[in-house]
């Protein structure tokens, strides 16, 4: 008989592809609400995290901060988030002074000007995408799964579209699960689902179906152990996508034996 | 002098230039992003630029977030 191998055949996949830039990792993470700053860098390391969004904000000149640059290794993207903003002109005043401070052009857009649900607001952001992805900034909007509006954001010039899952910090996974399937139905730019994402297992339910991309932030930052989570993440986001890959066949009802109809040991 | 730093009326004794200011304010000048009457300035301009009454400076820095 011959040998067979038992050398793993190699995963063909194409790294994800953002303004030209190639990553690995399709499991993106939020630099928020941690501890302490060295969890930051140890989860980034544990995850092999290549891409974190960060803030900006006012100098507190009554608490001095430690530089959350200094805990980011530097071959990660820096992706500047516009938190903050309440409408377009707040958001492409935050990501000009971002420029500006040295941290790229990289620009997450978030426009949220109600602080009860956090939920975008969608026209603010396809105007600041069209004046910001004008002026050369890589913009990736943050939004409500909306077709018609991801359509614009994509004319306006959005590298990504990032669809809501739930509400930020919910931990609620894909409460939008077939809204923003409708999004890697129809749309060509890469979706990188957003927000609400508490469990890795939501992350890989969201690879699975095809989304391109997740980030998560408050339950990797206010895990008890945050590098361990980050991991858990990281891997889940592969393992989906892998499922994905791989076209796993539909669900069945009820029921399809796993083993053979034929010979069984005892009479039927 | 009266000047407005970050959405706050401040009293400064005296015409300062930015860098000045900066080095008052901040703990670490080096982190901080300085937006003075809606216009960035970046850090190689701050000895020069001379600190007016009213003006409106907006110091700020990157943290993290998500």
């Amino acid at each position: 008989m011959d040998q067979i191998s038992t050398t793993p055949q190699q995963i063909q996949d194409t790294p994800l592809t953002i303004a030209g830039k190639k990553f690995r990792n399709r499991f993106f993470l939020g630099t928020g609400k941690f501890k302490n700053k060295a969890d930051v860098t140890e989860s980034i390391v544990a995850a092999q995290v290549e891409i974190v969004t960060v803030a900006l904000r006012r100098i507190d000149s009554e608490h001095h901060e430690e530089n959350i640059l200094e805990y980011i290794p530097k071959h990660v993207t820096l992706l500047v988030n516009t938190s903050g903003a309440r409408n377009a002109q707040e958001a492409v005043r935050i990501a000009r002074l971002a420029q500006a401070s040295g941290c790229g052009n990289w620009v997450k857009i978030e426009v949220i000007n109600d602080s009860k649900y956090l939920l975008p607001d969608n026209q603010e952001t396809i105007k600041a995408t069209e004046i910001l992805a004008a002026e050369g900034f890589v913009v990736l909007p943050y939004m409500f799964p909306d077709l018609y509006v991801a359509r614009q954001l994509v004319k306006a010039g959005a590298a990504t579209v990032m669809p809501l899952g739930s509400l930020i910090g919910s931990h609620q996974g894909l409460k939008a699960k077939e809204f923003i399937k409708i999004l890697i139905d129809e749309i060509d730019v890469p979706i990188v689902v957003d927000a609400g994402i508490g469990r890795p297992s939501q992350a890989a339910e969201a690879m699975e179906m095809g989304a391109d991309a997740v980030l998560a932030n408050t339950a990797v930052a206010t895990a008890q152990n945050p590098a361990v989570a980050a991991q858990a993440f990281s891997l889940a986001v592969a393992a989906g996508r892998l499922a994905y890959l791989s076209k796993l066949p539909q669900k069945q009802s009820p029921a399809s034996a796993s083993s053979p109809l034929t010979g069984f040991l005892f009479e039927r | 002098m009266k000047i407005i730093v970050n959405g706050q009326t401040k009293d400064f004794s005296s015409a300062k230039n930015l860098k000045t200011l900066i080095e008052e304010f901040c703990a670490n000048p080096h982190q901080v992003i300085v937006e003075l009457n809606g216009q960035v300035i970046k850090n190689d301009r701050w000895a020069n630029q001379v600190i007016k009454e009213n003006d409106s400076l907006e110091l700020v820095t990157i943290v993290g977030g998500g």
